[in-house]
């Protein structure tokens, strides 16, 4: 028996424009029929195995992102629908998008398509049980189910990483700065009322 | 007396099995109704397999050992009714594992997982009045609450507690943790709650709960088939039949009926419990 015929999938919506959302949604109904796969949408992230990312990662779900995969009971596959999930597609150059979900998870497989169609989408979700299987097999062994070491901290010698905490951190003063700013101007004005 | 309890034993082994096929009967019979092609019939043993492989992320120490008791508290249950002894006695032992399963929900800290054991609570009872109006129902009947006098009865019990019948089938729902009544935890989708009472429990622990639920099913197909069942061998045929096709009633009111609030459910439960069993259990009563 192979661990394969039962994947419950988990549904993550990033920050995308609904479009794959709603293709994974359609391939649940009764046209494309996921569960013939014994696959579940179940929205636990603790009952589940694959992990189904649309949407690229931004500074506000860069956490809840990890936090949902740190949650997920190894072994666990991870699958990127959409272009926006494989690279950040369309919104890659917005000031808020760190690009796609291998900025901070690892991706085992990337569905393409804007909107990713049910069938490509049945389909990565499928080549991703075969790497369940294989994770599977190395946790057997005894070795870690990923196969490098995978660490965001890792990606570019962790200048990626660094980047990423500056940006925000820069971000973060700025808001707090403007914030201080308007406080300060309140309370002067608060004053020459009195 | 050595026999029934090896029968016991039997059907306790045989419990996950037959309860996991009805399971997956159940699901696949509800995709049909959904005009789906639906998951194989062995899909639930599939699921039991990949969840044993899975690595288990225990909350706490309190929380395996509560699942598990949940799971011997429900066999306990099986193994009452099939040696034949006290049908009260596995109404409690079943009380006792809802009971358990409640406080595996409350060990977790997690705000849903507290939330649906709340709901589970309030779903007990709903449920609990009409189980041991049932347990009664059938001492009325027989004067025993001994499953062996059941078993031994001239005539099945259904002819003189159709009212406790038609309650025991409101309440089905709600053990079943099928459409109208599912506050606590769902098999489908459309929770608020996500995965209601399940939520906290991860991986492998999570295939203690499977086999549990499927324990459960299989017990409550004997509860319904202990109404049709009397000395005549062939009232086994009856019994039988009748558990599977209310088995499938429930499938069926599961792909109906949207869910209720739980004010509803409250009110819906203990009116079929007043209405039906009350009155089945006053004619009773007066006719001794």
């Amino acid at each position: 028996m192979k661990m394969n015929k039962s994947p419950w999938v988990l549904h993550y919506d990033g920050s995308s424009c609904n479009g794959c959302d709603i293709e994974v949604l359609a391939s649940l109904t009764p046209r494309y029929d996921l569960e013939r796969f014994g696959i579940i949408n179940t929205g636990d992230p603790k009952h589940a195995d694959v992990f189904l990312i649309t949407g690229g990662i931004n500074f506000q779900n860069r956490m809840v992102v990890q936090q949902l995969y740190s949650q997920m009971p190894d072994p666990k596959v991870v699958v990127a629908v959409g272009i926006c999930a494989c690279d950040g597609g369309i919104f890659k150059d917005c000031y808020n998008i760190l690009g796609g979900v291998d900025k901070v998870i690892p991706v085992d497989v990337y569905v393409p398509g804007c909107a990713a169609r049910p069938e490509s989408i049945i389909d990565g979700v499928v080549k991703a049980l075969d790497l369940l299987e294989k994770k599977k097999e190395r946790m057997k062994q005894g070795l870690p189910p990923e196969e490098k070491g995978w660490a965001i901290a890792n990606i570019k010698d962790g200048k990626a990483l660094a980047a990423q905490e500056a940006r925000i951190a820069a971000q973060l003063a700025a808001e707090d700065a403007a914030k201080a700013a308007k406080y300060k101007a309140l309370e002067e004005e608060w004053k020459n009322e009195q | 007396m050595i026999v029934r309890i090896i029968i016991g034993f039997l059907a306790v082994f045989a419990a996950p099995f037959i309860g996991g096929i009805l399971s997956g009967l159940d699901r696949m019979i509800g995709a049909r109704m959904q005009r789906r092609q639906g998951p194989p019939l062995l899909q639930p043993f599939y699921d039991f397999y990949k969840l044993t492989k899975k690595r288990a992320n225990i909350m706490n120490g309190l929380q395996i050992f509560l699942v598990i008791g949940h799971l011997m508290f429900v066999a306990l249950s099986i193994w009452i009714v099939y040696t034949g002894e006290d049908l009260l006695l596995a109404v409690f032992s079943l009380t006792l594992a809802e009971m358990l399963f409640c406080l595996v929900a409350f060990s977790a800290s997690a705000p849903y997982s507290n939330m649906s054991a709340q709901r589970e609570l309030l779903q007990m009872a709903c449920a609990e009045p009409m189980l041991l109006l049932m347990a009664i129902g059938f001492y009325m009947a027989n004067g025993s609450f001994k499953v062996m006098d059941i078993l031994h009865a001239s005539e099945p019990a259904i002819l003189k507690t159709p009212g406790m019948f038609a309650g025991f089938l409101v309440i089905l729902v709600i053990e079943l943790r099928k459409s109208p009544f599912d506050v606590s935890t769902s098999h489908h989708a459309h929770q608020e709650m996500v995965k209601g009472i399940t939520t906290d429990i991860a991986g492998s622990v999570m295939a203690y709960v499977e086999v549990a639920e499927w324990c459960e099913l299989f017990l409550m197909a004997t509860f319904t088939g202990m109404f049709f069942i009397c000395s005549n061998p062939f009232s086994f045929l009856a019994a039988a039949a009748a558990a599977g096709l209310v088995l499938f009633l429930m499938t069926l009111v599961d792909n109906t009926f949207p869910r209720v609030r739980w004010e509803r459910m409250l009110w819906m439960s203990w009116g079929a419990t007043f209405i039906f069993a009350g009155v089945n259990l006053l004619v009773l009563t007066l006719t001794r």
